[in-house]
């Protein structure tokens, strides 16, 4: 009993098992059937982007910490998330040079130069995508159908209402390669709401404002949802913990206002889909919809009943 | 297991894991007295005691030894028969030192009681006279004065037990309503007269069902009493919480529970009334839980005040290994153990002894801004954006947004994934404020 150690730190003494790897594991793992489906239908081709997309962003942001003489904190899986999931909204023929590009630039561009982890205003992997889809538009959209190497028209090119439903429901259609499938996407996206990662409230706002648009629109909403990157966005994009509001009612809003921007860019725009632009337009709302949306103070606004 | 049934609050709180196993089916056992005890003068919040014995004096167990003339305070006793041997500083569990009556056991327990009368023909105030002179104070942690709480600045119609006991590893407010449920009642019947009240309600969250039952056969031919069985959710036993829980009625902000009718009062503090009012026994003894994977023999332990922290180890057989982390309380809201030196008070409710493997320490790596302290949050405040602010020094933005609102029950430290201290920053925050406040009267 005598000479016991005493450390002094402050309340609470226990703490919650979840940390941040533990979220960056899940999102990998919730990943799993997305990454399968893409395997399987394109192939080689998706292994090498995804491995490429992976590495280059998890190297970056080690030499870009090392450079600045910060603590290298790759180990907490935030870049190889970016990495993987910027190369899922990429063309299966993208060349080796480009996924790697636009990876470093995902990296640099869009999460180290705001300070890194938690500090970034946009979604790195889509700032990547974005970068990509504005330098080389020829190759990202460079859609080739899944199982040969023919290069088609997406569904939202061709008009969705042109492929069968379940085609679009699996995944054998042309597209980036972690969108085509939703059945993998909504596997991926049970798991997260399962684990307490994804908030359902983002995913529901932009699928609903989807489907109310489609019908205001004369579309049909089950394409709507189902082709394009919609559900890989709702699911995977738009949910990113960094860049979405934090408050219950600014994640609706987030959510709604990604998916009517998206609606319009698609039956108003020039491009045939907007899921990218439609998340970093509202990436960069985020910081006022959390100002305008913070709760109910207990007790605030009561009188003695 | 999720205990899903029960009353409880609207919003945040979260299911933590409550590992009271260990104790929580065992009997209260009684620890000797040492031969020594360190009576703080201080065991309240308020103003300190200023002493009424000298060194040399002799004292017996339960006899007054400390009073103040200030308003907001709590008389001390000494906890054994003897003689005064010094009156000096001591330091405390946490570290902070105190005025402090050191007391040599004679070992004859030679007892001094409080003149006592039937209940039922004591006025209010004679009530409140009683519970100020056994020095009487929030036993559950607070540490507030009782007798202040038992007038209330406005009419009040319910009194609620707070038998939630909502911090993990605590049992000494479940075995003490399984076995002294007769004095809790009248205890809270006691409080009730003194406060005016119609309805007591006992509140128990859903894991104590022996309690439950308990109280339940105690009470069962008083319609003015009931139980309330609450859900297991941290932190329900905060008052406001209760509250709403209990009588679905909302505190406003910067207010006290009497604003809406009610007063809160701890189990043990009922207990104490109780013990005052029927046996004349002033505030020297309670029940503190010692438990933690670190601990050998956890038990829950009826202790005179004044007690050296380690005598209550030793009789718990002592720790395994080196401990990461020992706490005074519950590992929620419990400070850290300064010194084991440090003398058992009226409000200490448990001391922990956690291993690595249980505890949890701050790392303060990057906020993702995941939303989990904002959804745990039972106050409905931004712990992110007030942690921030406040450890930015930006206290009066703080303000703006909630901080002096917060009840400080470190949940959102708890649920951060990123092992944030929170509610660490907040506190300093609504301390820094405060000062600033002080220092500079608003124009």
């Amino acid at each position: 009993m005598e000479d016991l150690k005493l450390v002094i730190s402050p309340s609470p003494h226990v703490r919650d098992t979840d940390t941040t790897e533990g979220i960056m594991v899940a999102v990998l793992i919730s990943l799993i059937p997305v990454l399968a489906a893409a395997v399987y239908f394109f192939g080689f081709s998706a292994i090498r982007l995804v491995l490429l997309g992976g590495a280059t962003a998890v190297a970056t942001e080690a030499v870009f910490q090392k450079l600045r003489n910060k603590p290298i904190t790759v180990w907490d899986g935030s870049a190889l998330v970016t990495g993987v999931l910027l190369a899922l909204t990429v063309p299966p023929t993208l060349p080796s040079w480009m996924i790697i590009v636009g990876s470093v630039v995902a990296i640099v561009i869009g999460k180290q130069v705001f300070g890194g982890l938690g500090h970034n205003i946009f979604n790195p992997a889509l700032v990547g995508r974005a970068f990509l889809t504005a330098s080389f538009v020829g190759s990202m959209t460079a859609w080739t159908g899944p199982f040969d190497t023919i290069t088609r028209a997406t569904p939202l090119v061709v008009g969705a209402a042109r492929v069968r439903l379940p085609d679009l429901f699996f995944g054998s259609v042309a597209g980036s390669l972690g969108e085509t499938s939703a059945l993998a996407i909504l596997l991926g996206g049970i798991y997260l709401f399962y684990r307490g990662i994804l908030d359902h409230r983002i995913t529901l706002g932009v699928l609903s404002a989807v489907i109310v648009m489609s019908f205001l629109t004369g579309a049909n909403p089950v394409y709507g949802i189902l082709s394009g990157s919609v559900l890989f966005g709702a699911v995977f994009m738009a949910t990113d913990m960094v860049t979405s509001p934090y408050t219950p009612r600014g994640r609706w809003i987030f959510g709604v206002g990604v998916g009517l921007i998206i609606m319009l860019i698609r039956t108003w725009g020039s491009m045939p889909e907007g899921v990218t632009y439609a998340i970093l337009l509202m990436n960069a709302a985020t910081p006022l919809i959390n100002r305008w949306t913070r709760p109910r103070i207990y007790g605030q606004g009561v009188q003695r009943s | 297991m999720s205990l899903l049934i029960g009353k409880t609050f609207p919003r945040g709180g979260k299911e933590i894991p409550h590992r009271k196993k260990a104790t929580e089916g065992k009997q209260i056992v009684t620890l000797a007295p040492p031969q020594l005890v360190v009576i703080p003068l201080q065991q309240h919040i308020g103003a300190r005691c200023e002493p009424l014995v000298s060194v040399g004096d002799h004292v017996k167990m339960g006899q007054m030894i400390g009073d103040s003339s200030q308003f907001v305070s709590a008389p001390v006793h000494a906890s054994v028969s003897g003689k005064v041997v010094a009156i000096e500083e001591r330091e405390l569990l946490n570290g902070n030192k105190c005025l402090a009556v050191v007391i040599e056991n004679d070992g004859k327990d030679e007892k001094y009681a409080l003149p006592t009368r039937p209940v039922e023909k004591m006025s209010a105030d004679a009530i409140r006279e009683v519970v100020r002179s056994a020095g009487i104070v929030g036993m559950g942690g607070a540490g507030f004065p009782t007798h202040i709480k038992l007038k209330p600045p406005k009419t009040v119609d319910t009194v609620i037990i707070n038998g939630a006991e909502c911090e993990p590893y605590l049992t000494c407010d479940h075995r003490l309503m399984v076995e002294r449920a007769e004095s809790m009642v009248r205890g809270t019947r006691a409080i009730m007269k003194a406060a005016g009240a119609v309805r007591g309600i006992i509140g128990i969250e859903a894991n104590k069902p022996d309690a439950i039952d308990a109280v339940r056969e105690v009470i069962k031919d008083d319609a003015a009493l009931s139980v309330t069985v609450l859900q297991v959710r941290y932190p329900q036993g905060a008052e406001k919480q209760l509250i709403k829980a209990a009588v679905n009625r909302e505190v406003p902000s910067g207010k006290l529970p009497a604003e809406v009718g009610c007063i809160v009062c701890n189990v043990h503090t009922a207990i104490a009334i109780d013990e005052a009012l029927t046996l004349g026994k002033t505030s020297y003894e309670r029940v503190v839980t010692v438990t933690g994977g670190a601990v050998v023999d956890p038990r829950n332990i009826l202790v005179r005040v004044g007690t050296p922290l380690k005598d209550l180890l030793d009789f718990c057989g002592g720790t395994l290994g080196e401990p990461a982390v020992l706490v005074g309380g519950g590992p929620m809201t419990g400070p850290p153990i300064a010194s084991l030196e440090a003398p058992v008070v009226k409000n200490l409710s448990g001391v922990l002894a956690l291993t690595a493997e249980e505890a949890g320490f701050d790392e303060n790596r990057p906020c993702i801004r995941c939303a989990r302290c904002v959804n745990a949050c039972p106050i409905g405040l931004l712990p992110n954006t007030l942690g921030d602010l406040s450890a930015h020094g930006r206290y009066a933005e703080a303000a703006q947004i909630g901080l002096m609102d917060c009840i400080e029950c470190s949940l959102c430290s708890f649920v951060c994934p990123s092992k944030r201290a929170l509610v660490t920053w907040i506190k300093q925050g609504k301390a820094g404020w405060t000062a600033q406040r002080k220092s500079a009267p608003s124009a």
